[in-house]
């Protein structure tokens, strides 16, 4: 597998096996199970899936962001350009922070600290990654807060964060995360859920047109398929810590696979069946509870097509088209 | 930023009105007739009625308390009933002592209590937590006095390492020229290249300054742990991990500098109760402070004194709060640009 990977110029970030847990006074609550997949150098990943289904651990395990008691990674390996991350010492993972893999995050309005300057905060990150001097730092974040369409980049840089509103502190946190020569890989999680949906179409339309500028990977937490619409080039689907589905974005939109992602899809005020109607349909039933959860599929509870052996066992891979797979027994038209 | 200081300079007018004001009906309002104290108990009415009329007090009482007011604009606090001595005199000489022991008492607790604070935070529900925080329960709780005299039975008695108690190695032919000795000394030191006095005032700095810096060091540290738990789990901290940030750096820059609000209130607030309430401490380590000499004002009804005494220690006060204040700006930018 490692050999393989090494060969394959094409992938930036493989993430295979991964169990994350987290070891509280309750008992084991597994968070992650079984997670494998890849992202390609220049792609959107958009990992998708409700609050507590795992994506935001996936998303921090790769650079080790999960608070370590009590969360743990039990099992996987994370290839990222050939090396797996899992297997360096803190110091060398946080070479990496930063650097070449970079993360923004839900709340713009609590991401950045109140108490530095917006230009001094994007220093910090370059003078943490380079040695240059303080100037040079100042300027090249300068120069980044004009690259993310900051206007008057040189005063703004002077601005605390409370002087910003919510979609400028996003730019600056965006601008923060691309602090480094080759950003290989992006994690956004939920970039856009705090702002308001004008502003959510401007950050997605400056992290497209970035994407265009720099090289570099975007794997995206999002729970809104609309966002996923908008910008993912391929799409992961979890529940419950299990990945239920993987697709090229427009395969998943066309023909879901899984009756998860058909009833993410279905509760979408936008779906055209809606024409008329005022009542949103939803999935009924609970998430299972993490920590006493079983081997078999986690969506059994609350799915129409549920039969015997789903109680017993959870799935292997069908490959229902190349490129997309589901994780199901009930494979076939869904209605 | 200037702004902001004149407007809080403007409000330091009122406020000092206001403490002037109130400790001059405290004491009109009291029980007891001052010349009474003064002249004792056989003096006739001829003789209480002439010192009456000496100290204004057969006027009515608000032309009283505009000559009050007229006095204390000049800092003049009349003479002491008691040694019969200007009270402003006796201030000036006494409270740099005192300030002095509480300024050093206040540094040994900032420093030693933000550290262990920051320790305990970053290494929650370890031995080191566990062991600071019963240390801080202790130092809480541990009276004054008690822990003043086992300093002094362990270091100056035991070992023979530092003095027992005073200001200044009395075979040293020293005079004062500010009344802060450290300073003294360093002036010394710079006119004269001669150490020693400069090393008898740190030494006999040490003792008091622990005994009376013990119970601020533990409520910082308490402080400073809690303040630090909270401000740990903010996002913007996962914010500069995921930058790759050094997680020392996160610490003690990105995280103590928003968690110290909440300690430089409690340092002022301490600060203040040490300028007042350094008794035990001055009477133990026989330190010429103003808190003993106004313990000693108010058994003797020194009406003037206490009236001193009380208007300089809540001066400073307020004045500490504007210090509080300014610091604030610097270090809480959202606070700064109100």
């Amino acid at each position: 597998m490692t050999e393989e990977l090494k060969n394959n110029n094409e992938i930036l970030l493989s993430i295979r096996g991964l169990e994350v847990n987290f070891h509280t006074y309750r008992g084991i609550i597994q968070a992650v199970r079984s997670v494998s997949f890849d992202i390609k150098k220049g792609e959107t990943l958009a990992l998708v899936g409700e609050s507590g289904c795992g994506k935001s651990v996936t998303a921090h395990a790769i650079n080790q962001l999960i608070p370590m008691p009590p969360g743990k990674i039990d099992k996987g390996e994370i290839f990222f350009e050939g090396k797996d991350l899992l297997k360096l010492s803190e110091k060398e993972i946080r070479a990496y922070r930063g650097d070449k893999i970079s993360m923004i995050f839900q709340e713009p309005m609590t991401s950045l600290n109140p108490v530095f300057k917006i230009g001094k905060q994007i220093a910090d990150v370059f003078m943490t990654h380079h040695k240059i001097s303080k100037k040079e730092a100042w300027d090249r974040a300068v120069r980044l807060l004009e690259l993310v369409k900051i206007p008057s980049p040189a005063s703004r840089a002077n601005s605390y964060p409370h002087q910003l509103s919510g979609g400028m502190r996003q730019r600056a946190m965006i601008a923060m995360a691309l602090a480094s020569p080759e950003p290989g890989l992006m994690i956004a999680d939920e970039p856009t859920t705090a702002l308001d949906v004008t502003i959510q179409a401007q950050i997605l339309r400056l992290l497209a047109e970035l994407k265009a500028e720099i090289e570099m990977s975007v794997l995206l937490i999002t729970h809104d398929m609309g966002v996923v619409a908008e910008t993912a080039d391929r799409v992961v689907v979890m529940y419950a810590g299990r990945k239920v589905e993987e697709a090229e974005v427009h395969d998943l939109f066309e023909h879901p696979g899984h009756p998860y992602t058909l009833g993410l899809l279905n509760s979408l005020p936008s779906n055209e069946k809606y024409k008329g109607q005022t009542r949103l349909e939803a999935i009924t039933g609970q998430v299972p509870d993490l920590l006493t959860i079983g081997l078999w599929c986690p969506f059994e509870n609350r799915c129409k097509y549920a039969k015997d052996i789903c109680r017993k066992e959870f799935p292997e891979k069908t490959e229902v088209e190349p490129g997309h797979s589901i994780w199901c027994h009930q494979v076939g038209k869904l209605d | 930023m200037v702004r902001f200081l004149i407007k809080r300079l403007s409000l330091l007018i009122p406020t000092l009105l206001g403490v002037v004001t109130l400790v001059f009906f405290m004491i009109a309002l009291s029980p007891g007739d001052p010349a009474r104290v003064m002249l004792g108990e056989r003096a006739n009415k001829q003789q209480l009625e002439t010192l009456r009329a000496e100290l204004g007090l057969d006027q009515p009482l608000g032309t009283q308390y505009g000559l009050y007011l007229k006095r204390m604009v000049r800092f003049d606090f009349g003479k002491s009933i008691k040694t019969g001595r200007p009270v402003m005199e006796e201030i000036s000489n006494l409270y740099p002592a005192t300030i002095e022991l509480a300024f050093f008492a206040m540094i040994f607790a900032a420093t030693i209590g933000i550290i262990i604070g920051v320790l305990s935070a970053t290494r929650k529900n370890t031995w080191i937590d566990f062991t600071s925080m019963v240390g801080a329960l202790f130092g809480v709780s541990m009276p004054v006095f008690w822990l003043a005299l086992v300093l002094i039975m362990i270091f100056s008695v035991g070992l023979d390492l530092l003095p027992t108690g005073s200001r200044m190695n009395v075979r040293y032919y020293f005079e004062s020229i500010t009344n802060f000795y450290v300073i003294d000394a360093i002036i010394l030191l710079i006119r004269e290249g001669d150490p020693k006095y400069l090393s008898s005032a740190v030494k006999h700095l040490i003792l008091p300054s622990v005994a009376l810096g013990t119970i601020p060091l533990a409520i910082i540290a308490r402080v400073t742990r809690s303040s630090m738990l909270e401000v740990l789990t903010q996002d913007y901290i996962k914010t500069a991990r995921s930058a790759g940030i050094k997680e020392s750096r996160v610490v003690y820059r990105y995280a103590l500098k928003n968690a110290l609000l909440p300690v430089i209130t409690i340092i002022g607030l301490q600060f203040g109760l040490l300028l007042s309430g350094a008794i035990l401490t001055e009477t133990i380590f026989a330190w010429p402070g103003l808190g003993k000499w106004l313990y000693h004002a108010i058994e003797a009804r020194d009406y003037p004194a206490v009236q001193g005494g009380v208007i300089i220690i809540s001066t400073t006060f307020v004045l500490i709060n504007l210090v509080v204040d300014i610091l604030y700006t610097l270090v809480n930018p959202k606070i700064r640009l109100q």
